[in-house]
């Protein structure tokens, strides 16, 4: 069998990579009382078994030997046919789908098994496991499907798993609020996305991507014809679908000024954001832009690819400001993922659709490990997640203090980790396209080394000050609590091995992921996977140290200001609030976009709810109450007319005949047999006698 | 001698109305039965006259009156079973004092 049958074959096949995930998660949610050993068992070992399969893929695709183009094997089936419109459905196996589910699988496949612990004493832990299981299913799909019906379908499923798992506290208010935030303004970017696929069907007729079928071509295959036809704003079709697809990509990535809900989406268990909106969802809408990616490049000159660039870029270094300023542990996270996202899409506006992907991979190993790391020090500190109450931690949990750097260092882009080769090559890229973004991508990396490091001092070095409010009271307990239990609880503790596990792990491919893409030896391993015909980027030594420069001042920095001289109090002020005065506090507020929103869209659209409630109270109402009343008048003049009189008249008197009829006649059954036999005797007289005389 | 069909037939339609006089004038259950009884041996004699008369080459009617009768014998059994029954519960055989047919 030729390896481009095993392909084919593999493509077909694909759908075993979300399935046992599903079949997870249905199980779960029919069975009517399942035990944690039993949820968490199913949803480990279905997240394995695709694992093993999305790993087959992914080595099928590597095995391509010598080769120039993308090898892209497809399988398409009729999902169902009105008249003679038929709706296909299909999976692809190429290496952008194989390198992605790995990834999704892999990672997912850890977090689970963190999330065992993290969760470990929550009340709902089953609820939990079958939202995991139905997101790593619906993720995968997306990952894995060769139409755009099915990735939106599936696009929409992580979304309502995002809503789900964010609200999963739902009695707290605050994760209500955030789950309702996060859904609402990804809806905003998916009526681009919605519309860009109208747009595409309308343009080209199918919704599969590739069919490798002259007669039936997809819609990735007839871009060179979608780039000559008009769309709308002065571009040509391609660019207009395009740009419409962004928009979706925009909501679910978190882009600038959709970006609103990912630092709130913190909300939900630490696992789930770290999976969810860390190292999986989050990136579907990176990942749709490279999917989608010959419609963007399709036009050359147009100004999608540099809206792309721009927004990417901004958001890169937007976020990296806020991140500066934030005290709770999650929430630098957050915004330090919109920011990384903002490089992948500046990436992917810089016309490097590798540096963009290769970045979204080792992000979100490195990421995950991060969020996994603070979810670790947040069991350990029991539920601490204010930086300015920890502190010390290196002493009491060693192990996660040692991956937890590793993930800072690899996403601070220090020298040969996984973060330093992506993020140098995005720069690149940016660099030849660029120069004003490139700068501003090179502050935001820095800006990235200095948030970083200010969070592992604050949290792992200098003093433990998580008791400070309760130390009276615990000196107070001391006297009269024989075990001493009051005085541990409130120490700091190492947590279990199935959590410190999967940031070990993923620890070791936040170090060593980033030389399957270095350009040094026999070119980049991982640009000729993905994308061979893509030119690659022209190295710039200037970029290289420029871009080492910057991670390790932001280093220095950051251990210049927080490293030196260590909070001594939860309540000592940020040295950087003073050295920036009240910029710090606009950064803490996050540039005030929540407030402005409030201002502007939120107060508009609650203004325009008034109006609206006005104008169907006083005018629709009115209608509406005017025609209620003539027809009820109407219906008076019936009721009394027709119906009391003749209808319920003549029914009731039928009635009554039929009663009284019934009452004269049971008479007649007196209950004698002998009287019943007579009448029998005379009816056969009767007709003896009829019989006789005619 | 040579007895003619209509006085096999007159006796026949005698014995029937004095056991249908019976069944529907008295009160005793027991009575009522004894005038059943009477009616269904009117109704073999009829059918015996018949077959005499018209298919005497052939012994099928001696069959049918035999089953006739064992029939006759217990439908008896099982309506003086179910006098007895009727007088455990009502104390009574006198058939006007068993109303609880009554519509």
């Amino acid at each position: 069998m030729g390896h481009t049958e095993y392909l084919q074959q593999l493509a077909q096949q694909q759908w075993l990579i979300p399935i046992f995930p599903l079949a997870a998660a249905a199980i779960q949610s029919l069975l009517k009382r399942p035990t944690r050993k039993l949820s968490a068992a199913l949803t480990i070992i279905a997240m394995g078994l695709s694992c093993v399969f999305a790993l087959r893929a992914f080595f099928a695709t590597i095995d391509g030997g010598e080769h120039h183009e993308v090898e892209r094997a497809v399988f398409n089936f009729t999902w169902f046919k009105f008249g003679t419109t038929s709706l296909d459905i299909g999976f692809v196996l190429d290496p952008l789908t194989a390198g992605m589910a790995a990834m999704v699988a892999f990672v997912g496949f850890w977090i689970f098994v963190n999330a065992t612990g993290y969760m470990a004493e929550d009340e709902n832990f089953t609820r939990f496991f079958c939202f995991l299981s139905l997101f790593a299913a619906s993720m995968l799909a997306l990952v894995i499907s060769n139409n755009l019906l099915l990735l939106y379908i599936c696009w929409e499923l992580v979304g309502l798993c995002s809503y789900l798992l964010i609200g999963f506290w739902y009695f707290k208010p605050s994760a209500a609020a955030a789950m309702k935030k996060a859904f609402i303004t990804t809806r905003i970017g998916d009526v681009g996305f919605f519309l860009g696929i109208l747009m595409l069907y309308w343009k080209t007729g199918t919704l599969n991507l590739y069919t490798h079928d002259a007669l039936h071509p997809g819609a990735l295959e007839q871009v060179s014809a979608l780039a000559l036809r008009n769309g709308w704003w002065g571009l040509s079709a391609a660019s207009t679908i395009a740009f419409l697809l962004f928009i979706g990509a925009m909501g679910k990535s978190a882009q600038f000024p959709l970006h609103v809900w990912l630092p709130d989406a913190m909300e939900g268990p630490t696992p789930v954001s770290a999976l969810i909106h860390a190292a999986t969802m989050v990136a579907a809408g990176v990942f749709m832009v490279g999917r989608m990616y010959p419609l963007f490049t399709a036009e050359p000159g147009s100004w999608v690819l540099d809206f792309v660039m721009w927004i990417g870029c901004i958001t890169a270094v937007f976020s990296a400001t806020i991140a500066v300023a934030q005290f709770d542990i999650k929430r630098v996270l957050a915004y330090s993922t919109c920011s990384q996202l903002g490089f992948m899409v500046m990436a992917l506006g810089a016309g490097s659709l590798v540096a963009g992907q290769f970045h979204l991979l080792t992000h979100a190993f490195f990421k995950a490990l991060l969020f996994l790391g603070s979810g670790c020090v947040i069991i350990g500190t029991h539920h601490e997640q204010d930086m300015r109450k920890m502190g010390g931690l290196r002493k009491y949990m060693p192990i996660t203090f040692v991956c937890y750097v590793i993930g800072m260092l690899a996403l601070s882009g220090f020298p040969l980790t996984a973060g330093f080769f992506s993020k140098d090559e995005i720069l690149l890229a940016t660099f030849h396209r660029n120069k004003l973004a490139w700068s501003l991508g090179t502050f935001a990396a820095f800006l990235t080394a200095f948030y970083m490091t200010r969070q592992i001092f604050m949290v792992f070095f200098g003093r433990w000050r998580g008791g400070d409010g309760d130390r009276e009271r615990s000196q107070d307990d001391k006297g009269h609590d024989d075990q001493g239990h009051d005085h541990e609880h409130h120490e700091p503790h190492e947590v279990s091995w199935n959590m410190w596990l999967p940031i070990a792990v993923l620890s070791v491919f936040a170090l060593f992921m980033g030389w399957v893409g270095t350009p040094w030896y026999g070119g980049n391993v991982f640009h000729h996977y993905l994308a061979p015909e893509e030119v690659a980027s022209e190295h710039s030594d200037m970029v290289l140290w420029l871009s080492i420069g910057v991670g390790l001042l932001g280093i220095l920095l950051g251990w210049l200001t927080y490293g030196r001289k260590t909070m001594e109090h939860a309540t000592d002020k940020d040295p950087l609030s003073a050295a920036l005065g009240s910029l710090f506090t606009f950064l803490n507020r996050k540039w005030y976009i929540d407030e402005l929103y409030d201002v502007t869209i939120i107060r508009f659209t609650t203004t325009c709810g008034v109006f609206f409630r006005l104008v169907d109270k006083l005018v629709v109402d009115g209608i509406l109450h005017a025609i209620a009343w003539t027809a009820w008048g109407i219906s008076q003049v019936f009721r009394w007319l027709g119906d009391e009189f003749i209808i319920n008249g003549g029914f009731d008197a039928g009635c009554e005949g039929v009663q009284l009829g019934g009452e004269e006649l049971s008479k007649l059954e007196n209950g004698r047999v002998q009287n019943y036999f007579r009448v029998l005797s005379l009816g056969a007289a009767i007709l003896l006698l009829i019989y006789f005389f005619t | 001698m040579n007895i003619p069909l209509s006085d096999y037939l007159m006796l026949s339609a005698f014995l029937f109305a004095i056991g249908l006089c019976g069944a529907l004038s008295r009160k005793n259950a027991i009575i009522v039965l004894i005038g059943i009884e009477i009616m269904f041996n009117a109704g073999i004699l009829n059918l015996m006259a018949f077959w005499h008369y018209k298919y005497f080459a052939t012994p099928t009617a001696y069959v049918f009156a035999i089953f006739a009768i064992s029939i006759a014998a217990a439908e008896s059994a099982v309506g003086l079973a179910l006098v007895i029954a009727v007088y455990r519960f009502y104390k009574s055989v006198t058939l006007d004092e068993m109303t609880s047919l009554k519509g």
